[in-house]
């Protein structure tokens, strides 16, 4: 019953998709459209299995630079959210300003960002970072600062170090708005690497995509695009997987609320 | 005595809530402190467990002073506070952790109090899966294991439905039998101060203070039918006068 329910949720997505696809194939293939300014998706998929080995190179790059942005970003989210959280003065000194900082579109920094860490790499993985970090460290400092009081003080009658404290209530309470920063981060990582690409380098899905770009093979670039789609959603996915394998005592609140007939939750 | 609060005051935010209170308890005793809600007997509480600080006044246990130092009686809230993301066993191991035991050594240990808790069988699961009178349960076995010796429950069944309630009473009754734990512990359900106590401190205010000591006639063990005892009932009239209802 429950299965089919599933089932049935995840048809309303996939008709709508189906839809979309079948009314571009009409809008191309009638000439409805320019051929040259909208590729039929049948074109489209032939231009991605012919530049399939050459796609997966570029892909390779940008997921390198978006795994290194991530992997710093976290790092860096966690040392930040566990200082400002430590120490109030540094939470109101640098709190408002992160937020400022968020305002700043990451494409107007890539050019920047070019200017000086050159081409390789290091502007990549910083743009990454830059759009990374945030929405980690918000959700792991509002997860700290939300734990239940009465539970910290139940800590500090036990004697708790600070330490403790952090091990066994904040930590623990900062998990779930964590896993729903990291899985915006993984899909902000994906893209903030294709975007710093465009400003140049040797490879990468943006690289690709300036390329086929200027020689006018559309069919090529809805075929980048495509694929950094299914990274990016493929990316939130193990972070959904991690996030179970992270949270186990969740998964009696799944059951149960499967059992209710939560339909929300057809992971 | 075991435990002795000798003319605790505390201010907080300009206003007294509490003033010049003094309590002990005996080895063993369960000894309650009844007043309406808002009255200071939290702060108290707070004081002696040493998370707040006393503007005046010593808390001693077994002699040695102990103002202003956590982690030497056990504490419990109204709320559980079993944390959902561990399970029913570490939930309850938890204090030992804290203490610095072995993790292996301290699950071996709270596991041995399972039964005697009525927690036979629930140690994998998460608090979650637990109705309102195992948690609770579950709570109390934690302040047991986090300290033998003196135990504070602010309102520790307050929460729980009348039905419920009334289980727990009878389960703990019982279960002092079979464990020594000297416990204070504050309510504003008059009969179960009476039900459940040795001596009864009421404290009366704001400013919080304690206004009249009652020792309950009666020995433990208690069965049901205490409750509808003639000492009971004398009992009960006199706090009813004490607290001007």
């Amino acid at each position: 019953m429950k299965k089919l329910r599933n089932i049935s949720n995840r048809l309303y997505p996939a008709a709508l998709l189906i839809g979309l696809v079948l009314l571009w194939h009409l809008v191309s293939s009638t000439g409805l459209v320019q051929s040259y300014m909208l590729p039929s998706p049948v074109t489209v998929v032939s231009a991605f299995v012919g530049s399939f080995s050459e796609l997966m190179g570029h892909a390779s790059i940008t997921l390198t630079e978006a795994f290194a942005g991530l992997g710093i970003s976290i790092v860096l989210a966690f040392s930040i959210a566990l200082l400002m959280d430590r120490f109030e003065p540094l939470y109101k000194m640098v709190h408002p300003v992160l937020v400022v900082t968020q305002t700043i579109p990451p494409v107007a920094l890539a050019p920047l960002l070019v200017l000086w860490f050159g081409y390789n790499m290091e502007p990549k993985i910083v743009l990454v970072v830059l759009v990374c970090f945030f929405p980690m460290t918000v959700a792991l400092l509002s997860g700290f600062r939300s734990s239940d009081t009465d539970a910290l003080s139940l800590m500090r009658a036990m004697g708790a170090k600070k330490s403790q404290i952090y091990r066994y209530i904040k930590l623990p309470n900062a998990l779930p708005g964590f896993f729903a920063g990291l899985r915006i981060s993984a899909a902000y990582a994906v893209v903030g690497g294709v975007i710093a690409e465009w400003l140049g380098g040797k490879g990468g899905l943006g690289v690709y995509m300036t390329r086929v770009r200027n020689s006018y093979s559309y069919d090529k670039m809805f075929a980048v695009i495509i694929l950094v789609v299914a990274i990016s959603l493929i990316l939130m996915k193990c972070v959904d997987l991690l996030e179970r394998r992270m949270m186990p005592w969740r998964e009696p609140e799944r059951v149960q609320r499967a059992a209710e007939g939560g339909a929300q939750d057809n992971s | 005595m075991k435990l002795e609060a000798k003319h605790i005051s505390k201010r907080m935010g300009g206003e007294q809530i509490i003033r010049d209170v003094s309590l002990s308890l005996g080895e063993n005793e369960l000894v309650c402190l009844l007043g309406v809600s808002g009255i200071g007997k939290s702060t108290l509480f707070n004081v002696i467990s040493g998370v707040l600080q006393a503007d005046e006044g010593r808390v001693t246990l077994n002699g040695e002073d102990i103002t202003g130092h956590a982690g030497r009686v056990s504490y419990m809230q109204q709320k559980d506070l079993l944390q959902q993301h561990l399970t029913v066993l570490d939930n309850v191991a938890l204090p030992l952790f804290i203490r610095g035991v072995p993790r292996k050594k301290a699950r071996v240990e709270a596991l041995d109090h399972f039964a005697d808790f009525g927690l036979a069988g629930t140690e994998k699961k998460y608090p979650s899966q637990l109705s309102g009178g195992m948690r609770q349960r579950a709570a109390l076995l934690r302040t047991y294991l986090f300290s033998h010796d003196v135990a504070l429950l602010d309102e520790p069944f307050s929460a729980l439905d009348a039905i419920t309630k009334s289980a727990m009473h009878r389960w703990y009754l019982a279960l002092m039998e079979r464990i020594s734990m000297s416990t204070l512990f504050i309510t504003h359900d008059i009969d179960e101060a009476i039900l459940l106590s040795d001596r009864i401190y009421i404290m009366t205010g704001p400013p919080g203070v304690i206004t009249s000591e009652i020792a309950v006639d009666r020995p433990r063990p208690r069965g049901p039918d205490f409750l509808v005892s003639d000492t009971f009932i004398k009992h009960k009239r006199e706090i009813l006068k004490l607290l001007s209802l």
